[in-house]
């Protein structure tokens, strides 16, 4: 293609090199804009009034799609427990808000295709950068600014400056801070600053019964089925409320419960002191991302996590047998107390969740 | 609008005329008000008349930019009821399955303004909708771009912009994904969590940080609202008013097109055609939401309910604009992680965020790496057919192809579910045709570009084939080619050719590393090309096809002529065969054909005034 560049911009003397496409001596010539032609609406007089009545009929139909809505505001209102009031209340007064907004959609650029002018104008572009004359003005501006005010030539006032002005935002980072809680020594938010020390550890502890999640209510050994499977949360979970760290307990001790036939948990791989007669219990919290691994596969007694399709064998201490996760699910070791209920021996041995840097 | 500028375009012809102002006394009026206080005119005068290009794809743009409006339109009134606070309430609004749940103030408000505010459900639709048709805008507008080196110089910085207003899309999506506090979000939230855990040395304090302490904390909604509301939004409507200026400043691309060099652009004037076509089509986008509003759900929370760390459901899926991230993270192999200088090294999150943050910056900096492999310092102005550029388009088929496996690999269950596979079967493709397909892609893409070309050529240098068969007196059968137009024939052969770099010894008479790299690059980019047409091939060959048509032309002649003779008419009239082909073919994007009147029954009336500019 032959470029021609400032031909018609004299004082531009700035012509971009010509790169490496291969310049052709005698190269394709771009043809003229080809002769115009007309529509029907410029042609026929009885089409160009067609045309601006159905520019007109739709704004009148915009107009009435938003009166319809205001009155399907009011002609449906959301009676209390209804759900298909809500139904019909969003479809009405939405149709109605569509109408009217489509209608001048329509109508305006129907208006633009088949009425206004389509002929087509030629506007020169001129090249980004400034005219010469105007770069060296700015250069000039600049070497002004330094002369003057010695921004340059005082490195002293420069570096000092630079430095005071990185330094201003360190308080606003400091600040920061405060998103986080603060350990507060001497009280039960002794670690609530210390991430690492609350991930360590759940609310398990020795003797705590397990219960069914979400009701609390404790479970006996003897109620767990051969094959069943059992969303386990701590009993004294139960009593905690939203404001007293409910979820962030709930997120670290929910616990899954199976029962599978004692012959069929290897030993190699099992802690079989940590289990009741066959009945294992695993944390539900995924060790990849974290999501409640809830999915129990009876017949394979596998374990998948919905989010990320990890699976884990509970025969085999719920080793990884698939997906992203890297990490067994941890074990909580139970027994089983004087009235026949599940216990928790001990917190969990290691972090539930995913894993963490600092976790080792 | 400017009474000045239009008056002075405008020969006034009547007294009546010249006395009262354009669009009336008060209009005239106001406008000299405004112009005297603020120099509006001059924008008007630069602006108002500027030419815009016309081509369908560069309306792709537009629906980001219109429902981005729609989104902070919609936005604005839900947050009029919304309440970003995860203080524990019990819901006794009127969606009677959830009466009695404990859940945060934010579900609650979330459904509150649902199923008690009228008009409140479509809002939140719209609000979803539109933001799902944001993100897909950016998308598809992107992909214009990049197919069409859009992006080269000038426009390089304004690629970039773009690309991080992509970036802020995603995170206002995510973050306002998250804000009602329902099972479906808080999951999201969890393996966010999740994540960010898995980063080494930052990972635990950033998440302790982020969550005001331990997931879920009773701090995350209220965080995510003041970014999702506040600081989001104004980095986003900062940039794009940047990015439609620098838009204004460097100009449209146009395509290669009769007139339409790089030095000019040739189109439609900004008023009135592209004032009416681009408030219509905001009117339309916004039409289009709110109808997919009240005739579709979308993200029935009241379904979900409140956000609890055990349950979760099977089919668990982000919004599709999250899909990518996610399927990243699920196709890593197992057991990826490590425990090394008594710290874990969880490299199945530290790889996949490598990965997609590799991935990002590759396309962020494409055009600065084009650059440089190409060598090209001049601005371009006419947008290339992605054929044009075979290397580039099937390093994009490639890049689409890397997107759209991870993309398929957040559905990896949906897959296996619906089609009867095995997870692991799924998984275990996908994870090879994460490496294989863009492999694939690039090369078959290459060589459909360089077909095409090819083609492109042909049609040009030989006509197209016009389907009429015709008999020679030889007894052989010949197609009919005939010529394209000369505005089609340059649509076809009006684009430059590239060389690739010479390497050239430096100031030492060396080859520097980086100078052979840069030199082998290149030579990679314009490999297999085809050698420019110069306008003497072209003209002669043209010159051909007619000569061939009239020569065909003649020997029908001839046969017609004696097969009259054959039964005894020599005289009869020589009525020429109808090739099938008129003059009159769309070269020009009007869409509605008329034949040319009679000399002198054409209404003047429109063309006049045309012809008056």
């Amino acid at each position: 293609m032959a470029h021609e560049v400032g031909a018609h911009e004299g004082d531009r003397s700035y012509v971009p090199s010509p790169g490496l496409a291969v310049a052709v001596q005698d190269p394709v010539q771009v043809p003229e804009l080809p002769p115009h032609r007309l529509r029907v609406t410029d042609k026929d007089p009885k089409r160009m009034n067609g045309a601006a009545r159905g520019v007109y009929t739709l704004f009148y139909l915009s107009l009435a799609g938003s009166i319809w809505a205001i009155a399907a505001y009011m002609l449906f209102p959301i009676e209390d427990g209804r759900i298909d009031s809500i139904r019909s209340n969003n479809l009405f007064i939405g149709l109605g808000i569509a109408l009217a907004l489509l209608a001048i959609g329509v109508g305006a650029i129907h208006w633009s295709k088949a009425i206004m002018s389509d002929k087509e104008f030629v506007e020169y572009r001129h090249p980004t950068r400034g005219r010469d004359s105007t770069r060296a003005a700015a250069v000039q501006a600049f070497s002004d600014a330094n002369e003057e005010s010695g921004f340059g030539r005082r490195t002293m006032i420069r570096g000092s400056l630079f430095a005071a002005l990185i330094a201003s935002i360190l308080p606003g980072i400091v600040l920061f801070r405060g998103l986080a809680p603060h350990n507060v020594p001497g009280t039960e938010a002794a670690t609530a600053g210390d991430p690492v020390a609350l991930l360590s550890h759940t609310m398990w502890k020795k003797g705590m019964r397990l219960a069914h999640d979400p009701s609390g209510e404790p479970i006996k050994a003897s109620d767990v089925t051969l094959g069943s499977a059992v969303h386990v949360i701590p009993e004294d979970l139960a009593k905690l409320g939203h404001e007293d760290g409910y979820l962030e307990q709930k997120a670290k001790a929910i616990v899954l419960l199976m029962r599978l036939r004692p012959e069929q948990l290897v030993p190699e791989t099992n802690k079989l002191e940590w289990s009741y007669n066959g009945i294992v219990a695993y944390s539900k919290v995924c060790t990849h991302v974290g999501c409640p691994v809830a999915l129990y596969e009876q017949q394979t007694h596998h374990l998948l996590c919905p989010c990320h399709q990890s699976q884990f064998d509970v025969a085999n201490g719920a080793a990884v047998i698939f997906g992203p996760a890297a990490r067994p699910l941890p074990q909580l070791p139970i027994a089983v107390d004087d009235e026949g209920y599940l216990i928790a021996q001990h917190d969990f041995n290691e972090p539930v969740g995913p894993s963490f840097w600092e976790r080792h | 609008m400017s009474t000045a500028t239009v008056t002075e375009e405008r020969e006034p012809t009547t007294v009546a005329e010249r006395e009262k102002p354009l669009g009336g006394r008060f209009v005239g009026w106001a406008s000299n008000y405004i112009d005297e206080r603020t120099s509006l005119s001059g924008f008007v005068k630069e602006l108002g008349r500027k030419i815009f290009p016309d081509h369908w794809s560069f309306m792709l743009g537009e629906i980001a930019l219109w429902s981005f409006v729609v989104v902070l339109l919609s936005g604005t009134f839900l947050t009029f009821f919304f309440q970003a606070s995860m203080v524990p309430t019990l819901y006794t609004g009127s969606f009677a399955p959830m009466r009695g749940v404990e859940m945060s103030a934010a579900l609650d408000s979330t459904l509150r303004l649902s199923f008690d505010i009228r008009g409140g459900l479509l809002v939140r639709q719209i609000h979803h909708w539109a933001a799902l048709t944001f993100v897909a805008g950016i998308g598809v507008h992107m992909l214009r771009v990049f197919f069409t080196g859009a992006f080269r110089k000038p426009r390089e910085l304004n690629w970039v912009i773009g690309y991080i207003l992509f970036i802020l899309a995603l995170a206002e999506g995510f973050t306002g994904y998250s804000l009602p506090d329902d099972l479906l979000s808080g999951n999201g939230l969890r393996i966010i969590d999740g994540m960010v855990k898995g980063l080494p040395v930052i990972g635990t304090w950033t998440s302790f940080l982020l969550f005001g302490g331990e997931f879920p904390g009773n701090q995350i909604v209220g965080r995510l609202y003041t970014l999702h509301i506040l600081l989001l939004p104004a980095i986003l409507v900062a940039l794009l008013l940047l990015h439609l200026m620098l838009m204004v400043i460097n100009k449209h691309t146009q395509f290669a097109g009769p007139a339409r060099t790089n030095e000019n652009v040739v189109g439609y004037p900004m008023m009135p055609v592209y004032m009416s076509k681009m408030g219509g089509f905001f009117f339309i986008t916004f039409g289009v939401i709110v109808l997919i509003a009240s005739l579709f759900t979308i993200n029935p929370i009241w379904n979900y309910g409140p956000y609890d760390p055990s349950p979760v459901s099977a089919g668990t899926q982000p919004d599709w604009y999250i899909g990518f991230a996610d399927g990243a993270l699920r196709l890593v192999p197992p057991h990826w992680e490590f425990v090394f200088l008594d710290r874990t090294w969880s490299f199945n999150i530290i790889v996949p965020v490598l990965v997609l943050g590799l991935f990002l910056v590759l396309v962020l900096i494409y055009p600065f790496i084009e650059a440089w492999i190409t060598g090209d310092k001049r601005e371009h102005h006419i947008a290339q057919r992605p054929r044009n550029a075979a290397t580039r388009t099937a390093i994009g088929a490639a890049g689409v192809v890397f997107y759209a496996v991870l993309w398929a690999a957040a559905a990896s269950d949906l897959i296996a579910t619906h089609f009867s596979l095995t997870m692991e079967g799924v998984i275990h493709s996908l994870q090879a045709l994460l490496f294989l397909g863009p492999i694939i892609a690039y090369f078959v893409t290459k060589r459909i570009c360089i077909a095409l070309q090819k083609k492109d050529r042909e049609i040009a240098l030989h006509g197209y084939e016009s389907g009429r068969i015709v008999r020679l007196p030889g007894g052989e059968y010949i197609e009919v080619h005939q010529p394209v137009d000369e505005y089609e024939r340059w649509k076809l052969v009006g684009h430059e050719t590239n060389e690739p770099l010479v390497v050239r010894p430096n100031a030492k008479g060396r080859i520097g590393f980086w100078q052979n790299t840069r030199a082998a690059l290149s030579r990679w980019f314009f490999e297999d090309r085809l050698t420019p047409l110069t306008n003497t091939e072209l003209e002669a060959a043209v010159a051909h096809q007619h000569q061939e048509l009239e020569h065909i032309a003649h020997e029908e002649d001839d046969e017609i002529r004696a097969s009259h003779e054959r039964a005894g008419f020599p005289d009869a009239p020589l009525e020429p065969i109808d090739d099938g082909r008129h003059s009159e073919t769309a070269v020009h994007p009007t869409h509605l054909i008329a034949h040319e009147p009679e000399p002198g029954t054409a209404p003047k009336k429109n063309r006049e005034k045309e012809s008056g500019q």
